[in-house]
């Protein structure tokens, strides 16, 4: 861990040519026409990914892409516009377009900018180089082998390895000034297993804000090979699932996906500044079971949801969801917070910079309790032991939400017995966590393969739960 | 406020695109192919009867793939100036050093790049033909309507009006060179209405052509909405069981999208789709014929070359329930020893994936109404959500929500439920297949009903 920040804005001044007066001036325009705020949100990202299959180096590829978001607020309105030709006429030009959203008259001129420190969260990573293609390339290669060595069974294996550098810098006509240099890696290893007719596919990956040392160190490409490996073979010995409500244990890590979608997305502010999420107006009621406490934390050092400031500039933090099963408050962006009357608490986020920032989730957890995992497993009679998951998804308006299990097990008199074919887990966001009885001590947050999907745009995020349990809730099988 | 398009401060053509293939090959490459993309997008958001976001842009990018023999790299750069382009061909020379023989890598033979000759209606200037102040008024107008059709509803998550443009060049060292132009524009409305108990319930409902002149009237999207909208309201829960489920067209694309995930040739040659190497078997019941054309004239998924410069073609994916073609590009074409089916897809960055053109379920006889009529007792599915399909096993299971179907009526509104089956029995259990094929995107089905599946409840 560094603490001190890389020279962005320098790499943005130099390399792209521009200056505090271009900024200063892009700003005056865009409030030209009036209007509350206006904010420029440089990016450059590059990006490299690099894929073993049928263990040949099938492909390699590397890009690079730029731009600049121009946006002006007025009240409830957001004016906005990019371009990636950055010259100052370009600017310019992309301002006045977005200062077409306000009418009145001219904003005082902006001068001068404030710049924040940075909380250092993540390591700062250096130009790409031959040296390190060949190191990712032999991070997959291993993964590869690793993978087929598990099981005679395996027959197909996919590992790749993607990276981005993503350089922001964010100016606002209130001075505010901030720049971030965020890397973020990620291998991955997809395999299928065969068995006569039988065929099942599992699949492993993760990362984070890192480089290229994580996987020597940390987690290996053997550990990720193997788990996709074993999640595979186990699914050709896999039966029907159940269907119906039934007591539903999940494991620890990414099953807390089940929080991103039944409570996450319905607290982000804009929902509920706009009343269209279920959840709108409980503040400071039961969500719900007592033992249930729920965070969004972008501050943990190296995590795929992490960000030393959002891609407004203003720094990230941790937020109290839900404590104790009371509903405590919301995920905002600067618009949000400004309209509602309440913190902004560093959340608001864009895919890139041809995109609009809203309240988005950094990482998002519930934290441990008190019971033994294998206490809370012997607890259930007849239910579902559920450790890894596909996507999900909700509806914030009326709460439901599912989410697709991808590895999950009956459990039978207390014990845990057959793997189960993948099933979607359906229920109702203000009302399933309150069905919450147990919760482990064992808290774990993901291997950092997240991407959340909101109004079309994609960002990376965490997910964490220890093992809990939940009295009822609707498997999505086909065995009655 | 005007409505200007962004104009690129310069036009990038063909014979930029032939030059960026040129440097490649002089760069050392033994084969290259390049791709140029630009965009303009136009986006307003109507709420609650107040101007909410104007978005206006436009972008631009290459992409280059290169090859050395067998082994290939690509490379893309929205950094469009010399020093940018310098950048593209030398990172992708690099690269291309550290990656594998592969005898099945390559670009097409020379004899088999075309593009198709005529007009297929896919570009029209009239969606930026409204000034600015008239497509806040189609937005405005689309939710006022939704908003107008009940008392129930007086929340909105807005409305919308949306253009955009793009064209695309590509050309590689093999003599191809082709040029495209598209455009869109949509008109939507997501009402939300709340009953006495205070259950809200939100839908939404669109028209999107590549005409201006073809949207449907923004008081039709409107209304149509909130009719989607008021019939969720009040919805209950009903028990597991097994009974005969209607899925009417928006959600029945989902089936048809598995079969589309299944002939994928990548899934295909690595054996990991229910339906590899089943090609000239029975895998569905007889009523179900499914075509992807990528020819039809205004089409969604037309275009007049794939992304490797192949002319798109008609092909028939199911004949009466037989396996008659895969979706196939060059590489997993020559993988399985079949042609290309001209279905590359590609975008700026990697290799070329595989696409659908127009893909389509080809319709019956019977109106959804006769459809409905027929069941004794069923649920009709109007809403699907999660990525609840395993193309590897045919696992299938999504979240729910429609209406009970009691001696042919829809009788109350049905919600947090779960559909399950297995598409290996799914598509052999289709009892009827509707008559009401409408393209509303590049992919369309009608109505089925299915036979056998499983609904999770209380």
């Amino acid at each position: 861990m560094q603490a001190a920040s890389p020279d962005t804005r320098k790499f943005f001044y130099e390399h792209l040519g521009l200056n505090d007066q271009i900024l200063e001036r892009c700003l005056s325009e865009a409030l030209s026409a009036g209007g509350d705020y206006a904010d420029l949100y440089f990016e450059y990202i590059t990006a490299s990914s690099l894929m073993v299959d049928e263990s040949l180096v099938k492909s390699a590829s590397q890009g690079i892409s730029a731009g600049c978001g121009l946006r002006v607020v007025s009240g409830e309105r957001t004016g906005y516009a990019y371009t990636d030709d950055l010259s100052p006429e370009r600017l310019m030009r992309a301002a006045r377009t977005a200062a077409l959203i306000a009418s009145g008259p001219s904003k005082q001129q902006v001068q001068g900018f404030r710049e924040s420190p940075s909380a250092g969260l993540y390591p700062i990573a250096s130009a790409g180089s031959d040296a390190e293609t060949a190191a990712k390339l032999e991070l997959i290669q291993r993964a590869n082998r690793a993978a087929r060595a598990y099981d005679p069974r395996i027959v197909q294996v996919q590992a790749s390895f993607a990276d981005e550098l993503r350089r922001i810098l964010v100016a606002g006509s209130d001075g505010s000034f901030a720049t971030d240099t965020q890397p973020l890696a990620r291998l991955s290893v997809s395999v299928i297993a065969k068995e006569g007719e039988n065929i099942a596919r599992g699949s492993s990956g993760g990362g984070g804000r890192v480089l290229l040392d994580f996987f020597l160190t940390n987690k290996t490409p053997e550990y990720f090979a193997t788990e996709a490996a074993r999640q595979a073979v186990l699914q050709l010995g896999a039966v029907p699932a159940p269907a119906g409500e039934m007591p539903v244990v999940l494991g620890p890590g990414w099953p807390g996906v089940l929080l991103h979608e039944a409570v996450g997305h319905g607290l982000e502010a804009d929902f509920n500044r706009k009343k269209t999420s279920a959840f709108a107006g409980l503040v400071g009621q039961m969500v719900a079971s007592p033992k249930v406490t729920v965070v969004d934390n972008g501050t943990m050092p190296n995590r795929r949801g992490s960000l030393n400031v959002d891609d407004e500039g203003s720094p990230t933090q941790e937020t109290v969801l839900i404590e104790n099963g009371v509903l405590k408050g919301y995920m905002s962006d600067k618009l949000s917070a400004r309209l509602m009357g309440i913190a902004d608490t560093g959340n608001g986020r864009r895919e890139s910079y041809q995109h609009i920032p809203m309240p988005r989730m950094t990482n998002t957890y519930m934290l441990a309790g008190e019971d033994d995992p294998q206490d809370i497993i012997r607890s259930v009679r007849r239910g579902l032991y559920a450790v890894n998951f596909g996507g999900g998804q909700v509806d914030i308006t009326n709460g439901k939400f599912v989410f697709s299990a991808s590895e999950a097990y009956l459990i039978e008199d207390g014990r845990i017995t057959a793997p189960v074919k993948n099933a979607t887990l359906i229920g109702n966001g203000p009302e399933a966590l309150k069905h919450v009885s147990m919760v482990g001590h064992d808290l774990q947050l993901d291997e950092g393969v997240g991407t959340c999907g909101k109004a079309g745009q994609s960002v990376p995020v965490g997910v964490g739960m220890p093992t809990i349990k939940l009295d009822k809730m609707t498997v999505g099988g086909t065995r009655n | 406020m005007n409505s200007t398009v962004t104009v690129t401060s310069h036009a990038i053509d063909q014979e930029f695109v032939t030059d960026i293939v040129a440097k490649a090959l002089r760069a050392g490459a033994s084969d290259a192919e390049a791709a140029f993309g630009e965009g303009d997008e136009f986006e307003t958001l109507v709420r609650l009867g107040q101007v909410e976001q104007l978005k206006e842009a436009g972008s631009r990018a290459l992409g280059l793939r290169v090859f050395q023999g067998t082994r290939t790299a690509s490379t893309s750069t929205s950094d469009l100036s010399p020093e940018g382009i310098e950048q593209l061909v030398s990172g992708a020379m690099a690269l291309v050093r550290v990656t594998s023989e592969d005898p099945y890598a390559g670009l097409p033979e020379r004899e088999e790049f075309g593009t198709l000759a005529g007009d297929l209606d896919l570009y029209y200037e009239d969606v930026y033909s409204l000034p600015a102040i008239e497509r806040i008024e189609y937005a405005r107008r689309a939710e006022a309507a939704a908003m107008a059709a009940d008392t129930r509803i007086q929340n909105s998550g807005g409305g919308s009006f949306d253009a955009a443009t793009g064209r695309k060049i590509l050309a590689n060292s093999r003599g191809f060179v082709g040029e495209s132009r598209r455009s869109s524009c949509s008109i939507s409305a997501q009402p939300i209405a709340q009953s006495p108990d205070g259950g809200m319930q939100r839908d939404y409902w669109y028209s999107s052509q590549r005409s201006l002149a073809l949207l449907d009237s923004p008081e039709s999207v409107g209304r149509e909405a909130a009719r989607r909208t008021l019939r969720k309201l009040g919805a209950r829960r009903v028990p597991t069981q097994r009974v005969s489920l209607v899925f009417a067209p928006e959600v029945a694309r989902s089936i048809l999208g598995a079969i589309l995930g299944a002939v994928n040739g990548n899934a295909v040659y690595r054996d990991s789709s229910f339906l590899a190497g089943k090609l000239g078997e029975t895998v569905a019941g007889s009523n179900l014929t499914v075509i992807d054309d990528g020819t039809m004239v205004g089409g969604f998924g037309s275009a007049p070359f794939d992304g490797e410069g192949l002319l798109t073609r008609r092909k028939v994916v199911l004949t009466q329930g037989v396996l008659t073609s895969y979706l196939l590009n060059t590489y997993t074409a020559r993988k399985l020893g079949l042609q290309s089916t001209g279905n590359a897809a590609r975008g700026l960055a990697g290799s070329p994936g595989i696409g659908a053109g127009n893909f389509y379920l080809e319709p019956g006889e019977k109106t959804p109404e006769e459809i409905l009529a027929e069941i004794p007792n069923g649920l009709y599915v109007t809403d699907l959500i999660g990525h609840g399909v395993n193309i590897v096993t045919g696992d299938y299971s999504h979240g729910a929500s429609g209406l009970w179907i009691e001696n042919g009526e829809l009788i109350y509104p049905v919600e947090e439920i779960t559909v399950a089956g297995n598409l290996k029995e799914m598509l052999h259990n289709i009892s009827s297949v509707g008559n009401d094929l409408i393209f509303r995107s590049a992919m369309a089905c009608p109505t089925l009903c299915i036979e056998g599946m499983t609904i999770a409840g209380e």
